[in-house]
């Protein structure tokens, strides 16, 4: 039996509590009004001193043209940045949110997989693997509650739950059969109530089956439902992924995005499960585990994250050929505004685990494999932070006290639960039909 | 010059793999080993050294991008930049999604195929080479150590090979050292 730290456990609670208190910092420091970006943007445009006098400049030769209207668009542009600003925390608080809660979705594909497949080397690491899919529970209960509020326009990260915004806007309007606030809650319950309860079945077959030796009763039950929920999953991710990522940006479509955001939260699953048992092991809590095991996982890692790669650039690939202008905009705005994330993530998720995973003794040694993890699990946040932010703060983003603040958060709540769960159950499963070939796994 | 080698044959892998480990702590020279399909673990308990056949892979690889990114660069970009459909000719960089596919394939294809004549070379096969197979039975259902009887006594080796679990035994004169 695993047993809880007092240092691990203080360690999250001071993540959390940090988290928090940054958070509130982070939503205390929204400009409230036009006069305070305007503020804000002058004690800014003092600063930098280029990007302001072009500004100047710009507003002069407005003034002397046609004076009314120019001042209204100002208004108007310095209107747009205070929805930008004000936006920023909340974002921040989705993306850290959505982050966690699909590393531990990822987690639980894997393991339905692993026994659909009937894989013989993953056993040992199921325990693993079910602590870490405890954070889908009070994960999924906060990103729902996000979600809610979003939905119902308490903030505005979904420009389609503005009526104001829909009444103007033909393109969403044609949209609004599937894209209205009570919808989308409805199908966030949906998903999220269908993903809880093959959780809550699966570890529970998995905890009987530890009892009932004898016979395979309750690992034939875990076939059966895991087999069904990889369908359900496929259907529901992909249509999470439209509502929950892909409607921040309402007038932009794209048919593999259910496919990359898969991608996404795969391969951060799998990285966090190698992790987690290098973690375990380096504590010894798992003498089951060996290398063997831990190669197996990097080479997951490795191959996962070539398959997101592939999927990114299938995606920008065409867009870009073709260059039709309603589909381009999504990149056109990503490459000017957000070019360091956006191609840093690509090396963070492409070059750098394919160089450092791609030597089979690499992916035995315990370091490489956590540095490797590290940067990929950074590369997915900045990943997921491009496909939000653009659509929500636009070209306001920086990785400030926000950022950081709801990262801590949502990392704190994910270590405090996940070794909580930990602590539930030993580490071995003892019954599973396929635990002797996976003790004595090797390749 | 003239050298003695015996064949100790069995009809069991894992017989083998003992009696592999056996005259590896005799300190007795195992010339080579015939298997009608692969061991698993054989290499390891004759000490054979690991393939480099993947390092040759990736540099093969790497190759073929090279080629790959000086070709098109030469030719969308520096012999002749066309406007094709508004593709922004300027720079390889500016134009690179496009030939990522090229990129891709030619890395693949110089890998593999590289790879794979440096596996014939390597190993010393093409069409219209010689077989060169001690017993045809070793391509069936017989293993066949051969063991270098050098300065031994060769009663006593083939002795101690029966005792390993071979079914027969054969001391051979070779004529010609062919390694």
């Amino acid at each position: 039996m695993y047993t809880l730290s007092n240092r691990l456990r203080l360690f999250s609670i001071i993540l959390m509590v940090v988290g928090l208190v940054g958070l509130i910092v982070g939503f205390g420091q929204r400009p409230g009004s036009i006069e305070e970006v305007k503020e804000m943007m002058a004690a800014h445009d003092a600063h930098g001193g280029g990007h302001g006098e072009s500004q100047v400049a710009e507003s002069g030769h407005g003034n002397q043209g046609h004076g009314e209207e120019d001042a209204h668009g100002g208004d108007a542009h310095y209107e747009h940045v205070l929805h930008q600003l004000q936006n920023k925390p909340w974002a921040s608080l989705y993306v850290a949110a959505f982050f966690f809660f699909m590393i531990a979705l990822g987690v639980l594909a894997f393991y339905a997989i692993q026994f659909a497949s009937q894989a013989g080397w993953s056993p040992v690491l199921f325990r693993v693997m079910e602590a870490i899919t405890a954070y889908l529970v009070p994960g999924g209960i906060i990103l729902f509650v996000i979600l809610a509020l979003s939905g119902f326009h308490i903030n505005h990260l979904f420009v389609w739950a503005d009526p104001e915004v829909v009444a103007h806007d033909a393109l969403i309007q044609g949209k609004s059969g599937w894209l209205n606030s009570w919808g989308f809650i409805i199908r966030a319950a949906i998903f999220l109530g269908g993903w809880l309860l093959y959780r809550h079945f699966a570890v529970k077959y998995s905890r009987k089956q530890d009892e009932d030796t004898e016979g395979n009763k309750w690992y034939k039950k875990s076939f059966k439902i895991s087999a069904g929920f990889l369908v359900f999953f496929i259907y529901t991710e992909s249509m999470a992924s439209w509502d929950w990522i892909m409607s921040f940006d309402p007038h932009w479509f794209s048919t593999l995005f259910g496919w990359y955001v898969f991608a996404s939260l795969f391969v951060s699953g799998i990285t966090t499960i190698a992790l987690i048992s290098i973690y375990l092991k380096s504590k010894g809590y798992l003498e089951f585990v060996n290398n063997s095991h831990i190669h197996d996982l990097a080479k997951f890692m490795f191959g996962i994250s070539i398959f997101w790669t592939y999927l990114w650039f299938s995606q920008f690939m065409l867009i870009w050929y073709s260059n039709i202008p309603e589909e381009v905009t999504y990149f056109i705005t990503r490459i000017e505004d957000y070019k360091l994330p956006f191609f840093g993530m690509l090396v963070m998720n492409f070059i750098f685990p394919i160089l450092v995973l791609m030597n089979s003794d690499f992916k035995r040694v315990n370091w490489f494999v956590v540095m490797a993890g590290i940067v990929i699990l950074c590369g997915h946040y900045i990943d997921v932070y491009n496909m939000v932010m653009p659509a929500t703060v636009g070209e306001s983003w920086f990785i400030g006290i926000s950022e950081i603040s709801a990262v801590s958060l949502f990392l704190g709540l994910f270590l405090f639960v996940v070794f909580r769960a930990l602590t539930k159950a030993p580490l071995l499963p003892k019954g599973n039909p396929y635990i002797e070939e996976s003790k004595h796994f090797h390749y | 010059m003239a050298s003695k080698v015996i064949h100790a044959l069995y009809i069991d892998d894992d017989i083998l793999m003992d009696a592999v480990k056996k005259v590896r702590a005799e300190h007795y020279h195992i010339e080579e080993v015939y298997t009608p399909f692969p061991v698993h673990g054989l290499d390891k308990a004759m000490g054979l050294p690991h393939t480099r056949l993947a390092i040759t892979s990736f540099m093969y690889g790497c190759v073929g991008l090279t080629v790959a990114i000086l070709m098109m660069n030469y030719i969308m970009i520096e012999d002749w930049p066309q406007d094709i459909g508004g593709k922004p000719s300027f720079s390889y960089i500016e134009n690179m999604p496009s030939f990522v596919p090229i990129m891709f394939e030619l890395t693949v294809f110089f890998a593999a195929h590289l790879m794979v004549i440096t596996f014939y070379m390597r190993s010393k096969l093409w069409p219209f080479k010689k077989a060169e197979n001690p017993d045809v039975r070793t391509t069936d259902d017989h293993f066949l150590m051969e063991v270098d009887a050098g300065n031994h006594d060769v009663d006593q080796l083939a002795n101690f090979l029966g005792d390993t679990g071979a079914v027969e035994i054969k001391v051979i004169d070779k004529e010609e050292d062919n390694h």
